[in-house]
């Protein structure tokens, strides 16, 4: 058993090597303003293109909710002089794919294509297209907002999506994180406030373009180069406001469902902020670290309250959230938010043990290699740092902002991001 | 230098030949069989464990035991305490979870290379020796019936396909819910999860999937360390519980709480049983291909943007199954619109293919994805692995996957053509349709309380 043992130093040596250090990326800007960030990487005969805009929902006008997710939408239903079934069509035969979507601060696109020149250059062509001249043609206007106008009533009956709605507007109030749409918002939108949202949003200066896979450093810098070209010029992004912090209070929403479903939370964390290492080892013991969160021990394991119990915070450009949430069946919904508040509170006033600080450290710095192991969780994470003007060296440095936080520093972020006095409670269903 | 084009023309037409050596495969003297592929890209892996166990190995009154179990597999031995599990795999650096299905029941970690065996030591521990204790059983069964609560009491469309497929089925046990009726998890005893486990778990009815940065020798001699020592045992004996020939349509609605209406309809077609020998079921994938797999794709095209009939619909159907197959389609008429005039609607589009069959391109549109698709597939461990476990699950050796993928291939318009003739029947078809019920009027929200 001599060689396996051999083998083990040499996987842990290699293991260790990585975990010290994050794909290369390199950084730079278009002539036309646009940030791009890169990593080669050719074990693939694939590449992988996110275009990132400031055009997320909290971009929209007052009165205009809903503009940011139709015009992501429609991006790629007509461009160039072709409609939705050519770009279609033509994606398909390529085998390239186009995803993306919105939330509050980024509109997303998304592309995947082989890397061979004769499938990549006409995907690539056709992003462009989407990107520089969509067209919004009306009738395609028309009926994507009817579209979204009927999935957004199917949501309007769903306890999940009414609870989440109900708890955005609880923390956020009138601020832009605070909107959502509603089939009569969406009702009054017109091409023209698409139009426009594109015009002021869909700029070269608030792009962020993340690339990984095969190509060399060159191409890709052409790439970057032909995608953004025909991008609007325009001013950057303006700061989003601060948000005032809530007060604490309930809401109840009555509903049918076999199950109440319950959120606790407020506006907490900055993307960039370096609390976010502390909260982060902090909030894996108290409800991030799946199945052994105390929580998931609380709640689920020793009452058999739910089968879901969470709690993350959600970096945003301004404060994003910390959410606690569970559904339990509706006759114990009372049992499952005391108990939910409880621990939440019982760890706000003693932070993690030692043991669990262990514990929370060994798996975000053990997982870490997980957490880049492919090109598309590359993208993921190559993005997020693009978008948000992270240092490059982000990722080369998280094991090591992790492990040296100490459980003293857990309680002190804890004890600055969640205080009690701004915590709201929103629970749809129950009786 | 990167030279892209002509490496992959080497992955394509080398593929073949990697496949004899890439992945390996061993199998224990207790019957496990252990499956590895090579994968450096990171440095990690994933392992599974698998079962040929799931809810179709079910019976009347105890329907969700195979997931009830599932859920039982994390709660100790006599080595590992409740939750141990969980915490050790966390503390490994590692993520983990589980997965029943109507053909198997399934396990699997992502951990750094470093921790596999570690991990293969708490799979082979909890294969046998699982404690199912009263206690411990008393509280997961209650997280169970939240589970079901979560994923279909409260959700139309699962409720809609749950009745659909107890309808069009009346005797295979595919016709049961996987996460089993509420009643039968409301009866359910520890001692119905430990006769499972006995019946199933043991190496002779399991596999072990490696994918990630090992070397495949290394992977072998761990397997025999940890799994070998524990004993084959005889299995039940499995009924095949064919279902008797449909006699005339099915129809059937179901009411919940939603906005919009649903129609979902099932033809029974078959499913892949001889790798060679079958045609059908290739040529029923591309067929769901070309009505709904990508956005230009027909149902899109026609029903969604042209005649504005659907604000969606889809096609669905898997050619990998233990069990009897279904070919679905499904989908929402837009406001104003009935269901009656969607349902004619999706029947109109297949009532195309049965008489003008299919484009060239169309199909040349289908292939291409279907490559593309294996390329973009080779991104994920956790894809790869899967796909192995899935052919297995089936009796399909994970072998014979690059074989399949030539077969699709090789699907012409005229096979298209002649399964969309020979399956699209009446007699073949139920039919389902989700009726939504308005919500009670909401209470007046309660005003925002402040909590002091």
């Amino acid at each position: 058993m001599i060689p396996f043992r051999l083998l083990t130093c040499l996987f842990l040596a290699l293991a260790m090597q990585m975990a010290q250090a994050g794909p290369k990326i390199e950084r730079w800007q278009t002539t036309g303003g646009a940030t791009v960030l890169f990593v080669e990487n050719h074990s693939l005969p694939i590449v992988d293109v996110q275009v990132d805009f400031a055009a997320g929902t909290a971009r929209e006008a007052a009165g205009k909710a809903g503009v940011a997710s139709l015009t992501r939408s429609l991006l790629d239903l007509g461009a160039a002089g072709m409609d939705e079934m050519q770009i279609a069509s033509r994606m398909a035969d390529l085998g390239a794919k186009l995803s993306g979507g919105v939330d509050m601060d980024r509109a997303s696109v998304t592309l995947r294509t082989l890397s061979m020149p004769d499938k990549r250059e006409p995907a690539l062509a056709m992003l462009r297209a989407i990107l520089s001249s969509p067209q919004f043609a009306a009738d395609v206007f028309d009926r994507e907002r009817a579209r979204s106008i009927a999935s957004l009533k199917e949501a309007l009956t769903r306890p999940d999506a009414i609870a989440s709605r109900a708890f955005w507007a609880a923390m956020y109030g009138a601020h832009p994180y605070g909107r959502y749409a509603t089939p009569e918002s969406v009702g009054a939108l017109t091409r023209a406030d698409v139009l426009a949202f594109h015009a002021g949003n869909y700029t070269a200066q608030r792009a962020s373009l993340a690339i990984v896979g095969d190509l060399s450093r060159a191409q890709a810098k052409a790439v970057a180069e032909e995608l953004t070209a025909g991008l609007p010029s325009g001013p950057g992004g303006l700061a989003i406001a601060v948000p005032e912090m809530p007060a604490a209070g309930e809401q109840r929403i009555s509903h049918p469902a076999a199950q109440a479903h319950l959120l606790l939370g407020l506006p907490a964390l900055k993307r960039g902020d370096p609390d976010f290492f502390p909260l982060s080892v902090g909030n894996y013991s108290l409800g991030g670290g799946g199945f052994v969160s105390r929580l998931m021990k609380e709640v689920r394991d020793k009452r058999g309250l739910a089968y879901s119990v969470h709690s993350y915070f959600l970096p945003l450009q301004q404060l994003g959230p910390f959410q606690l949430g569970l559904q339990t069946k509706k006759a114990q919904v009372n049992d499952a938010l005391q108990v939910a508040r409880e621990v939440l509170a019982n760890f706000l006033d003693q932070g993690p043990s030692e043991a669990e600080l262990k514990a929370a450290k060994q798996n975000l710095i053990g997982s870490f290699p997980l957490r880049l192991d492919s090109n598309r969780k590359l993208l993921e994470n190559v993005a997020m740092i693009g978008f948000y003007g992270l240092p490059l060296d982000y990722l080369d440095h998280y094991p090591e902002n992790i492990e040296k936080v100490t459980v003293a520093d857990v309680k002190a972020a804890f004890s600055r991001h969640v205080r009690p006095e701004h915590l709201v409670t929103v629970v749809v269903g129950g009786e | 230098m990167p030279m892209p084009y002509p490496r992959l023309i080497l992955l394509v037409l080398a593929a073949p030949l990697l496949a004899l050596a890439n992945p390996y495969e061993q199998q224990l003297a207790n019957g496990l069989r252990v499956i590895v592929r090579e994968d450096s890209r990171a440095p990690t892996v994933v392992h599974m464990v698998w079962y040929r166990a799931g809810s179709m190995d079910e019976t009347n009154g105890r329907t969700g035991v195979a997931h009830v179990l599932e859920h039982m597999m994390f709660k100790g031995t006599p080595t590992t305490g409740p939750g141990e599990f969980n915490r050790r795999v966390a503390a490994a650096g590692g993520r983990d979870n589980a997965f029943t299905s109507r053909d198997y029941t399934a396990y699997f970690q992502q951990v750094p290379k470093q921790n596999l065996s570690e991990m293969m030591q708490l799979e082979a521990d909890r294969m046998r020796h699982l404690n199912l204790d009263v206690r411990e059983f008393g509280q997961e069964i209650r997280v169970v019936m939240e589970e079901r609560r979560l994923r279909t009491e409260d959700q139309p469309q699962s409720l809609l396909l749950e009745q659909l497929t107890a309808v069009a089925l009346q005797v295979h046990p595919y016709r049961v819910p996987i996460i089993g009726w509420m009643n039968d998890l409301e009866n359910m005893t520890a001692s119905d999860a430990r006769l499972w486990y006995d019946n199933w778990y043991a190496p002779n009815n399991a596999y072990v999937v490696v994918v990630g940065d090992v070397d495949h020798d290394a992977v072998f001699q761990l397997a025999e360390k940890h799994y070998g020592a524990l004993s084959a045992r005889s299995l039940p004996v499995r009924k095949p519980q064919d279902e008797p020939p449909q006699v005339g349509v099915r129809r059937l609605t179901v009411k919940a709480p939603a906005e919009l209406p649903v129609v979902m309809m099932a033809y029974k077609v078959p499913v892949i049983r001889g790798v060679e020998s079958d045609v059908d079921p290739y040529a029923l994938e591309m067929l769901s291909a070309v009505l709904a797999g990508h956005e230009a794709a027909r149902f899109s095209r026609h029903l969604v943007r042209e005649q504005r009939l659907a604000v969606n619909a889809t096609a669905s159907y898997d050619s990998v199954a233990r069990g009897p197959g279904l070919f679905y389609l499904y989908g929402s008429p837009s406001e104003g619109r009935t269901r009656g005039e969607l349902e004619a609607g999706l029947r109109a589009e297949l009532a195309r293919v049965q008489e003008q069959g299919v484009a060239a391109d169309e199909l040349r549109r289908a292939k291409a994805q279907l490559i593309a698709g294996q390329i973009y597939k080779l991104d994920s461990m956790f894809a790869q692995a899967m796909e192995i476990g899935q052919l297995e699950s089936a009796g399909i050796s994970y072998t014979m996957n690059r074989r399949m993928i030539e077969k699709l291939q090789a699907v012409t318009a005229e096979q298209v053509q002649a399964v969309a003739r020979k399956y699209f029947r009446e007699e073949l078809l139920t039919v389902a349709e989700l009726d939504p019920q308005p919500l009670p009027p909401p209470r007046a929200r309660s005003p925002f309380v402040f909590r002091h």
